[in-house]
C-alpha cells in the first residue's frame, strides 16, 4: 500500500511559540520558524525537508488550534 | 488535499485566546468544545465560568454560558440544572476558584449530588493574579506568596478537594488526569466524555480534576512543565479514577 502523503501547516498568526508540537513530533517535521509573528511570539512552521505522516500529535498537544494536517 | 483535522463546531474560529503560551486551558477548551459536538450536546449546552485565568472562556465556546461570583460555579450551575433539567450544565473552574473561594459550594452540591459536571482546572498556583499560593501549591513548592516554598507547618497541606468529595455518595464519577503529552490528554478526553455521559444519564454528580500546566507561573518551558506534572505534581496528586459509582445505581 503506497503511503498517504501528509502536509502540516501552522497558522502563524494563532501561533505562540510554545514549541510543544516541535518537542512531541517524532518525526522533526515541525521547527521554530526564528520570525516573529504580529502578536510578537517566535511561531512554529512546518519543515520541509522532514516528513509528515499525519499521526496527528502536534495537533493534540497544541494549545491554540493552530495546526492544520492535510492529506492527499 | 483534504483538512484531517476539523476545527470544533463550538469553539469560535480566529479567535486568539489570551492563555500564555504552552498553557493547558487551550488544551482542555479544545477538548470540551470536540466533546460538545461528538456527543451533539452543544445545542443544550450551559458552561458556567469561573474567576481566574478562565473568566473569558465565554470568548471561546460558541454556546450559552454563564458569569458566575468567585468560587459559586457549581451553586450556579444547581440553580440552572433544576430550573431546566433538559439543558447540559457543566462548569469549567479552576484551583483557586473551586477548592479555595468556592470549597463550600463544590462540597455542598457535591453532597447533594446535583446532576451536573465539574471540570476542575488544576495548575497548583492562582494563575491570573501572578502565581501566589493555592490550597493546592505543593510543599515545597515556590510561588510569589510562599518564595521559600510552601512550609506545611506555616502553609499547611495541599488540599485534595476531588479525594473529598469522591467519598460522598451522591458523586457518581470523579477521576484525577493531567494535560501532560498526548496520551495524558486523550486520557482527558475520555474522563471528560464520561462525566459527560454521566449527567446524559442522569445519573447525579460527576467532577474531572485535570492536571494542567502553568509554565508562566511555574517559571518553566511548556515542555518542562509537562514533565513536572509527571514527575512531580502527579506524585502529590495521583492520577486515576477515584470513584465510579455508575453501575450502583446511586
Amino acid at each position: 500500500m503506497a503511503k498517504t502523503k501528509c502536509r502540516v501547516v501552522v497558522r502563524s498568526e494563532f501561533c505562540k511559540g510554545c514549541n510543544l508540537c516541535i518537542e512531541y513530533c517524532k518525526k522533526g517535521a515541525l521547527k521554530s520558524s526564528g520570525e516573529l509573528n504580529t502578536m510578537g511570539y517566535h511561531c512554529a512552521t512546518a519543515d520541509a525537508e522532514k516528513e509528515c505522516i499525519g499521526c496527528m500529535v502536534c495537533t493534540l498537544v497544541c494549545p491554540e488550534v493552530a495546526i492544520e494536517v492535510y492529506s492527499e | 488535499m483534504k483538512i484531517l483535522n476539523k476545527w470544533p463546531k463550538y469553539y469560535k474560529k480566529d479567535v486568539v485566546t489570551h492563555y500564555c503560551p504552552g498553557c493547558g486551558h487551550g488544551i482542555v477548551h479544545r477538548i470540551v468544545a470536540e466533546l460538545l459536538e461528538e456527543m451533539d450536546l452543544g445545542k443544550r449546552a450551559i458552561c458556567v465560568n469561573p474567576a481566574g485565568c478562565a473568566v473569558l472562556a465565554y470568548k471561546y465556546f460558541d454556546i450559552d454560558v454563564i458569569e458566575s461570583a468567585h468560587g459559586r460555579g457549581t451553586a450556579i450551575a444547581t440553580g440552572a440544572k433544576r430550573v431546566r433539567p433538559d439543558l447540559f450544565v457543566f462548569t469549567y473552574q479552576g484551583d483557586g476558584d473551586l477548592s479555595a473561594i468556592g470549597t463550600a459550594e463544590t462540597i455542598h452540591s457535591a453532597n447533594r449530588g446535583e446532576h451536573i459536571s465539574v471540570i476542575f482546572i488544576n495548575n497548583a498556583v492562582y494563575g491570573m493574579t501572578g502565581g501566589q499560593m493555592a490550597p493546592t501549591t505543593l510543599i515545597g513548592q515556590k510561588t510569589t506568596t510562599c518564595p521559600a516554598g510552601r512550609d506545611p507547618k506555616f502553609q499547611g497541606y495541599p488540599l485534595h478537594i476531588t479525594d473529598v468529595v469522591a467519598n460522598f455518595p451522591g458523586v457518581v464519577y470523579a477521576e484525577r488526569v493531567a494535560v501532560n503529552g498526548p496520551a495524558g490528554i486523550q486520557k482527558t478526553k475520555k474522563a471528560i466524555q464520561t462525566a459527560f455521559q454521566c449527567q446524559v444519564d442522569e445519573l447525579g454528580y460527576s467532577i474531572i480534576e485535570v492536571l494542567s500546566p502553568c509554565p508562566t507561573n511555574w517559571k518553566k518551558t511548556p515542555a518542562d512543565s509537562f514533565k513536572w506534572i509527571t514527575e512531580t505534581m502527579s506524585k502529590e496528586f495521583p492520577i486515576g479514577v477515584l470513584t465510579d459509582k455508575r453501575g450502583s445505581g446511586a
